[in-house]
């Protein structure tokens, strides 16, 4: 594997004289490409290198040094590390070729970049505002937009301390001025132009209709925001033709909060609690992505027994969110709340644990720097031993027999809202999606992190590529997590839970880094740059909600408007991810 | 597609159907609102009915359960309150969304900080209980609670929590997180006689 690297190192720079550098700043990886060069440069490394999995395309603004920088990780669905690029360009005139006719799966991640950062991403089919409405003054994650609320860049606030004299932020601003309006935009004459924009965008294939020979008319269909197969607040957009799907555009962003920017306000520890609250369903997970990328960056590593703790919690989260995901597509296949509550009833049990050993349900908060929180209380190893040993597969063998060979769920399920394995890893589709589409790619293995390369599993994968097999996938994912958790429980060592002591301002070296775990839910990357100083200059995340959302249209298309819950329902999205 | 997957599935809802009234029958009425029964209803043994009839019944929460922080206090003999907090401004600092307002103390004639801080706010309707003030505290001052049942009817008048409001006494700490507290007595007895020690051999 090394030696092959290496080879791949010495061909990008000399393949592409003057065009490729390699980023020689301390602490930095990867390559810098010169826009003009790099669709070349992402063709032969889709083609010749085998880099076919574009994971994460992110943006970083460097005020101080007055340029941006598009960034993107690639890698191989076959296994290894990252394979890092960076397009440089001016802040006045941030524009960079867009990816999407190499790597499709770039449509959503460029929309977000230029949707927060202003990056310009030439040749988009469709370039509008993601996250955030139309009507948006700036681009938020540029380090001179300031929020309406800013007090300072960087926490903790000078104001609470020692002179704390409370009020509320409310109080503070005066009605009407805690949203910002673009100059020449007034909310009072401002009449909705009926999202035609989005409409345009859904119509332009319209042309391309007709494979029957009746003649319908095409209708579009909002599904969404307030619709209970959503699970949250998100909308599609569909374009019936009759009731087959013809075509799809996801709009959310209605439970957006800058995630980001109130990362790069916070200090390094901070952000662990906020990190919770993105798949809210899966905090432990969230913990794992975000202090492997900062720990990566300070260059520790936690004791042994905090990597078998980690590696617990995370199993159980896994655990517990599948038979959410599984519990959620049965109610929306319509099966109402038995199987939910059949499923819940377990994960109380789990959430039990996390509650015992974390002190909360989901804002667990577990992971620190170089370790976790607290060690296991009296009484919990016995608990988490009788769940995974005894409880758990008993009851994973009767969800199984209640739900797998049911007729109905087969007839529902069964070859729709079809994946193929060349179309997930194009769109970057990650976690149970992929798999179910037979691509065996799970992080774990791939690329593994902490210490799940001693344990014995199988990468769970299935090769339909329908809601079917992303729900088997799921089902089989909870039995080798059992098994893991059994391996892990039965080694779990002595020892210390933490790296040196616990510090609440930790020094964070300049540089940049890239924490992966396999999430629940997929591909969870937190990409952190550090300039040295107590807040990250930039904090991303690379949410699998988001980014499997891009292979939406295409599962869809062809199918039935029901049978869109039921393949929105297969994907499992959380909202508080998906929106960031 | 013969239906007997359905079948077998209507046999698993079946099952659990009669095995309600099978745990019912075996608890002999015991099964609810008792502190057993809501044991038995959170265990791996559980089966049938595991709902709690909130709030007539309540599940007991496990030590670590932490929600909305206060300060402690310890009581001297002779009636007289002080708080542990030296006003040091660590958990202000640490705090993520940034809810906890100290005002330090200065002594009139010297100008000089006291440690016992004159205000301290915590705005409970944005602290998000994630705990770290309790957890980086030097002094055990502040700690997390165990109250979860705190709505109001006009938030804007009730959620600023001032000192008074926050301050609970060391006993409460100790009867809620009795582990944690006698771990960290001990610390603070071996650090005293540390201390003391250190002035006897300095005095020496
Ligand atoms: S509660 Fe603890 S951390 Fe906060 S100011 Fe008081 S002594 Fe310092
Ligand atoms: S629990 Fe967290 S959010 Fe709440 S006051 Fe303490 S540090 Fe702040």
């Amino acid at each position: 594997m090394t030696e092959q690297l290496i080879m791949t190192d010495v061909d990008l720079a000399e393949k592409f004289p003057q065009k490729v550098k390699l980023d020689e700043r301390k602490g930095y990886e990867g390559y810098l490409v010169d826009a003009d060069a790099f669709l070349d440069v992402a063709k032969h490394l889709r083609d010749e290198l085998g880099y076919d999995y574009l994971s994460s395309i992110t943006g970083v603004d460097y005020y101080p040094e007055n340029y941006m920088e598009s960034v993107y990780h690639f890698f191989r669905t076959t296994g290894g590390p990252a394979l890092v690029l960076k397009v440089q360009i001016p802040r006045d005139n941030a524009v960079v070729p867009s990816l999407v006719s190499i790597y499709p799966g770039a449509e959503f991640q460029e929309r977000e970049a230029w949707d927060l950062l202003g990056i310009r991403y030439e040749g988009h089919p469709d370039l509008r505002r993601i996250l955030m409405w139309e009507g948006f003054a700036g681009h938020p994650l540029r380090k001179d937009w300031r929020e309406p609320y800013y007090e300072e860049d960087g926490k903790p606030f000078k104001s609470r301390w020692p002179d704390g004299h409370v009020y509320r932020i409310e109080d503070k601003n005066p009605f009407h001025k805690n949203v910002d309006y673009p100059a020449d935009f007034d909310p009072d004459q401002w009449v909705p132009d009926n999202d035609s924009s989005l409409y345009a965008s859904l119509t332009k294939i319209q042309s391309s209709l007709s494979d029957s020979g009746l003649k319908t008319d095409t209708v579009i269909v909002n599904m969404g925001p307030q619709h209970p197969s959503t699970h949250g607040v998100f909308r599609m957009v569909v374009l019936l033709e009759g009731e087959t799907i013809r075509a799809l555009k996801p709009v959310m962003g209605y439970l957006h909060r800058n995630h980001e920017k109130i990362g790069e306000r916070n200090t390094y520890l901070m952000n662990m609690p906020f990190t919770d609250r993105l798949d809210y369903l899966s905090s432990m997970s969230n913990n794992f992505g975000y202090a492997l990328a900062v720990e990566k960056l300070m260059g520790i590593k936690p004791p042994e027994r905090a990597e078998y703790l980690r590696v617990i919690m995370a199993e159980f989260t896994r655990i517990s969110n599948h038979l959410f995901a599984i519990g959620s597509l049965l109610n929306d296949l319509g099966a109402y709340f038995t199987p939910m509550l059949y499923a819940i009833e377990e994960r109380e049990l789990i959430l039990d644990v996390f509650e015992a050993v974390a002190g909360s349900r989901m804002m667990c908060n577990y992971f620190r720097f170089g370790g976790v929180a607290r060690d296991l209380p009296e009484g919990v190893y016995e608990k988490i031993r009788d769940l995974a040993y005894e409880r758990l597969p008993r009851r994973i063998d009767e969800l199984d027999l209640y739900l797998t060979n049911n007729e109905i769920i087969r007839a529902r399920c069964e070859g729709v809202g079809i994946l193929t394995p060349e179309q997930a890893i194009a769109y970057s589709a990650s976690g149970p999606l992929l798999r179910a589409s037979g691509v065996p790619y799970d992080i774990r293995r791939a690329d593994p992190y902490s210490v799940y390369d001693r344990f014995e599993f199988d990468v769970a994968v299935r090769y339909h590529g329908d809601v079917y097999d992303r729900y088997l996938v799921r089902m089989d994912e909870i039995r080798q997590s059992i098994r893991i958790l059994q391996q892990a429980i039965r080694d779990l060592p002595e020892g210390p839970i933490q790296a040196g002591k616990p510090q609440y301002q930790v020094r964070v070296p300049p540089g940049e880094a890239y924490g992966r775990v396999e999430a629940p839910k997929g591909e969870l990357g937190f990409y952190v740059v550090s300039n040295g100083k107590p807040n990250p200059w930039r904090y991303h995340v690379r949410a699998p909600s988001f980014i499997n959302i891009t292979a939406l249209e295409t599962m869809a298309k062809g199918n039935k408007v029901a049978d869109s819950v039921a393949i929105l329902g297969s994907i499992d999205i959380v909202l508080g991810e998906l929106d960031r | 597609m013969d239906g007997f997957g359905i079948l077998k599935g209507l046999g698993v809802t079946l099952r659990r159907f009669i095995g309600t009234y099978i745990d019912d029958i075996k608890w002999l009425g015991k099964r609810y609102f008792t502190e057993d029964g809501i044991r038995h209803r959170m265990s791996k043994d559980v089966s049938g009915i595991f709902t709690v009839q909130y709030p007539e019944e309540k599940i007991p929460v496990p030590e670590e359960f932490r929600f909305i922080p206060f300060l402690v206090y310890e009581e001297k003999e002779d009636g007289r309150i002080f708080h542990r907090c030296t006003s040091c401004g660590i958990c202000a600092k640490v705090c993520p969304p940034q809810c906890i307002w100290i005002v330090r103390t200065t002594d009139p004639k010297t100008g000089r900080p006291v440690p016992e801080p004159a205000e301290f706010y915590i705005d409970v309707d944005i602290c998000m209980n994630c705990g770290y003030c309790a957890e980086y505290c030097p002094f055990d001052a502040i700690k997390m609670d165990h109250d979860y049942e705190l709505s109001v009817y006009d938030r804007h008048t009730h959620n600023i929590y001032n000192k008074e409001k926050l301050s609970k006494p060391l006993s409460y700490y100790a009867s809620i997180r009795p582990t944690n507290y006698q771990r960290e007595e001990a610390i603070r007895a071996e650090a005293e006689a540390a201390k003391a020690a250190k002035k006897v051999a300095a005095e020496n």
